[in-house]
């Protein structure tokens, strides 16, 4: 072992109260970080992957403004069609042609405003998982066409309307002409995904049904895409772009615009996080500067004496910063290691508070949150640390340029 | 022991500066420590009282009155009738400041180009007006003048969707309370502007009486809802409305009605302890680690006192006050540069850019920090508290030196 390293070794463990408090404080912030970062990392993900698995899927061709003003006549003619050419493309999972509109939904006892999706009824389950919630009955018959009068609505809103399974629903509203659409449907099935808003307000209907109640020929007004690679969006948009190019009404839209909200809150969480982090790691480098300066301070005399022996004032700043580096990479490997493996356990046991269900609820997550287990989130916060440990000691490191022999062996 | 203790804190003093640079890092970070918590503590809050108050002002009352099943099943057959004379005593009596009657039914709107499921409210404009619950503002045509008003007023959203405008008709349906089509067409008079589109979107105003003639009901209605103008005092003068009004009335104050706001303000309030709890950890290591070393350093000094007869306890005092100084010092450096920094920014913060964003949890577009007394002592109390307790450990040592061992260090 060189000397300098010796030196710098046994210079750490002089005063070992104050590395090792040094050191736990370290240790305490990078177990912290590892574990917020988690946390946060995997919450984004379930937000993702909750809140565009339900209903919206990854990438969405609709005509062009439908996506603001959502009215009747803004189609994608063909819907079915395009949805079946997608479907094969590759580097898409699932593809599924909808219509939506609105009209009054009345049972015999009562009536309410409802939006009715048109869906095909053997590819939305793979674009979305409310097919899946249905808890009482069956979703609409894979095979259900022009004739099949099917209906799967939300739990609260069979509960308003008090139908059950095998129930009538009337429906008034308008077709895509502006005519005057009018129909009965049987209630197959009754979804239940536990989010208040969905059960309330979701009813689905075979497309085919769809667009002949509302006049619609072969129109939809969306062709909801699920891709293999999430990454992998932008790429895939501008691949389909290019396939519809030749439909001018009709437009290409990814996730992010579909859901403006969903990027945007994580933007506004990702800055109070980092509000967090940032004072976490300036108090962290305070403390090291602090004990890096006392451990210069304290050995004024000594460096004199050394300097004096004709060491150089920069070999005495690369002790300083060894000192500083051997500190840091214990802070670094125990922080790394009990965060690492509080996160490993939390990652398939879950973690919880109080009070999170309701706040879970409003950004679709579920009760107990999963931390994300991945080098990224484990190293990221530790790796800071370290590097504002390493800047703080350059401080009391750069002072020893200005130390000179005869003073400094005289100080007290 | 009064010039004893005297003494103490005039020797704790000059000890702390005896090693400036080390005081004042140590300072500077527990300044940055406090400054953190009080502005985090102070954004938070902002957060909080926005969504709260945009919420509750979307249908404000901080108790309202309902059948008991509708809000289970907001549908025009749970309703209730007009209240009694006992009821509108008691809905009047202070902290309540204003009290109003609705019906709040579903409906469906059409205008000849499209129709959309919507809210449909039918009000008294003067006693919503004193409740505070109309729109914030009317950006075309008026808002309506009484309860006979056979207008109807819409969202600035709702109408571009609708595709209509200002003096048009649009055509209101919903059920009657035999599940018959109640409908009625009705002139656009007016068109409003909320601060969340969501608001704007499902809204529709319509006079009580027009409504309650609509739906075939008299003078029932769905909801009462009143208020204090104060959200904090959690609606707990509920019980005598409650009282007043009688079985077969929910009587609600708002933590119950809306239990997100609820939980979000005790995860609020949770989540600023923890913040400064964590931060004052953070910070304790430095500084244990500084009165450690200022004890240490003075082994010898202490040894000398002790043996002229300096009492423990007063040793331990003084290792107490040191940290007891720097600690207020820190905490009055700490809430003078938050209050600094927080102040300037109580006119509201731009966050337009992630409006959509914060939208699902009913905020707007800017955030006003709220800097409150509350959240400063509450991390003052956290810090001296803790900070107290951190210092006991080299303090304690410090007390329990043995005078001969500790004169012969060296």
């Amino acid at each position: 072992m060189n000397v300098t390293w010796l030196l710098a070794w046994r210079n750490l463990w002089r005063h070992s109260r104050r590395t090792w408090l040094t050191v736990a404080a370290m240790v305490f912030c990078n177990v912290l970080l590892v574990f917020l970062i988690s946390l946060q990392l995997g919450s984004y993900t379930m937000m993702i992957d909750n809140t565009l698995g339900t209903f919206s899927g990854h990438i969405q061709v609709q005509h062009v403004g439908y996506l603001d003003q959502q009215k009747m006549r803004q189609t994608v003619p063909a819907a079915a069609e395009l949805a079946q050419t997608l479907r094969e493309q590759q580097g898409v999972s699932a593809a599924s042609a909808r219509g939506i509109a609105f009209a009054l939904a009345s049972s015999e006892e009562r009536s309410f405003g409802i939006q009715i999706v048109g869906v095909e009824p053997a590819y939305e389950p793979e674009v979305s998982t409310f097919p899946g919630l249905v808890k009482q009955g069956r979703f609409l018959a894979p095979d259900a066409g022009v004739d099949s009068d099917e209906i799967v609505i939300g739990s609260i809103l069979a509960d308003n309307l008090k139908v059950g399974l095998g129930d009538e629903l009337t429906f008034l509203g308008s077709g895509r002409d502006g005519s005057f659409a009018a129909a009965v449907a049987t209630v197959v099935g009754v979804i239940d995904t536990g989010f208040d808003e969905v059960d309330r307000s979701i009813a689905e209907v075979p497309l085919a049904w769809f667009q002949q109640v509302f006049t619609m020929g072969n129109q939809g007004h969306s062709v909801v895409l699920r891709v293999d690679d999430f990454d992998a969006v932008p790429q895939q948009v501008a691949v389909i772009q290019q396939q519809v190019a030749d439909r001018a009404e009709l437009v290409v839209l990814d996730w992010d615009a579909l859901q403006p909200g969903l990027r945007q809150a994580i933007t506004s969480d990702m800055a109070s996080a980092w509000f967090m982090y940032g004072v976490l790691i300036i108090l962290v480098a305070f403390s090291v500067l602090n004990t890096q300066l006392m451990s210069v301070l304290e050995r004024t005399r000594e460096f004199g004496v050394m300097l004096s022996l004709g060491m150089g004032p920069g070999k005495l700043a690369r002790l300083v910063g060894l000192e500083t580096l051997m500190m840091s990479t214990i802070g670094l490997a125990f922080g790394v290691l009990l965060g690492g493996l509080l996160v490993w356990y939390l990652s398939f046991a879950g973690f919880y508070f109080p009070g999170m269900e309701e706040m879970g609820k409003r950004f679709n997550l579920p009760e107990r949150m999963y931390p994300e287990f991945s080098l990224l989130a484990i190293l990221w916060g530790p790796t800071t640390v370290f590097l504002f440990a390493l800047l703080a000691a350059l401080y009391p490191a750069l002072r020893l340029f200005r130390l000179q022999p005869v003073p400094a062996m005289r100080a007290a | 022991m009064g010039g004893a203790m005297s003494t103490v804190m005039v020797l704790a003093w000059r000890n702390l500066w005896r090693n400036y640079r080390r005081t004042l890092i140590m300072l500077a970070a527990i300044t940055v420590g406090i400054w953190a918590m009080i502005f985090m503590a102070a954004m938070m809050r902002g957060m909080t009282d926005q969504i709260v108050e945009n919420t509750l002002n979307t249908l404000p009352g901080e108790v309202q009155l309902h059948h008991p099943e509708y809000r289970r099943d907001p549908s025009v057959v749970n309703r209730m009738p007009a209240p009694s004379a006992a009821l509108r005593e008691a809905l009047a009596a202070p902290p309540a400041v204003a009290w109003a009657a609705r019906v709040r039914v579903p409906a469906v709107v059409a205008s000849e180009r499209d129709s959309r499921g919507v809210i449909l409210l039918g009000i008294d404009p003067q006693k919503e007006a004193a409740l505070g619950s109309l729109p914030e503002e009317v950006i075309e045509g008026r808002f309506l003048a009484d309860i006979d008003d056979r207008g109807v007023v819409l969202g600035a959203s709702l109408a571009r969707r609708l595709e209509t405008g200002l003096g048009k008709r649009v055509v209101l349906m919903s059920q009657d309370p035999d599940n018959n089509v109640a409908d009625r067409g009705a002139r656009v008079v007016g068109i409003y502007k909320a601060r969340l589109q969501g608001t704007e979107d499902v809204f529709v105003y319509s006079g009580l009486a027009v409504t309650q003639a609509m739906l075939g009901i008299g003078s029932d209605v769905s909801e009462i809802a009143a208020t204090a103008d104060d959200y904090r005092l959690m609606g707990d003068w509920y019980q005598p409305i409650a009282a007043a009004a009688g079985p077969g009335f929910e009587v609600l104050p708002w933590p119950q009605l809306d239990s997100f706001l609820d939980s979000m303000l005790r995860v609020q309030d949770g989540f600023s302890l923890v913040f400064m709890v964590v931060i004052f950890l953070a910070l304790s290591f430095g500084l244990v680690n500084t009165l450690v070393m200022a004890v240490f350093e003075r082994i010898r000094e202490i040894g000398l006192m002790q043996a002229l007869g300096m009492r423990p306890g007063l040793i331990l005092a003084q290792v107490l006050v040191e940290s007891i100084y720097l600690l207020c010092l820190g905490l009055l450096l700490g809430n003078v540069s938050a209050w600094l920094t927080i102040k300037p920014l109580e006119s509201g913060i731009d966050i337009s850019a992630v409006a959509q964003g914060v939208e699902k949890m009913a905020m707007g577009t800017t955030l006003y920090p709220a800097l409150v007394v509350q959240d400063m002592v509450m991390s003052t109390v956290v810090v001296l508290g803790l900070g107290l307790l951190a210092s006991l450990l080299p303090a304690w040592r410090a007390a329990s030196l043995d005078p001969i061992r500790a004169l012969s260090r060296h």
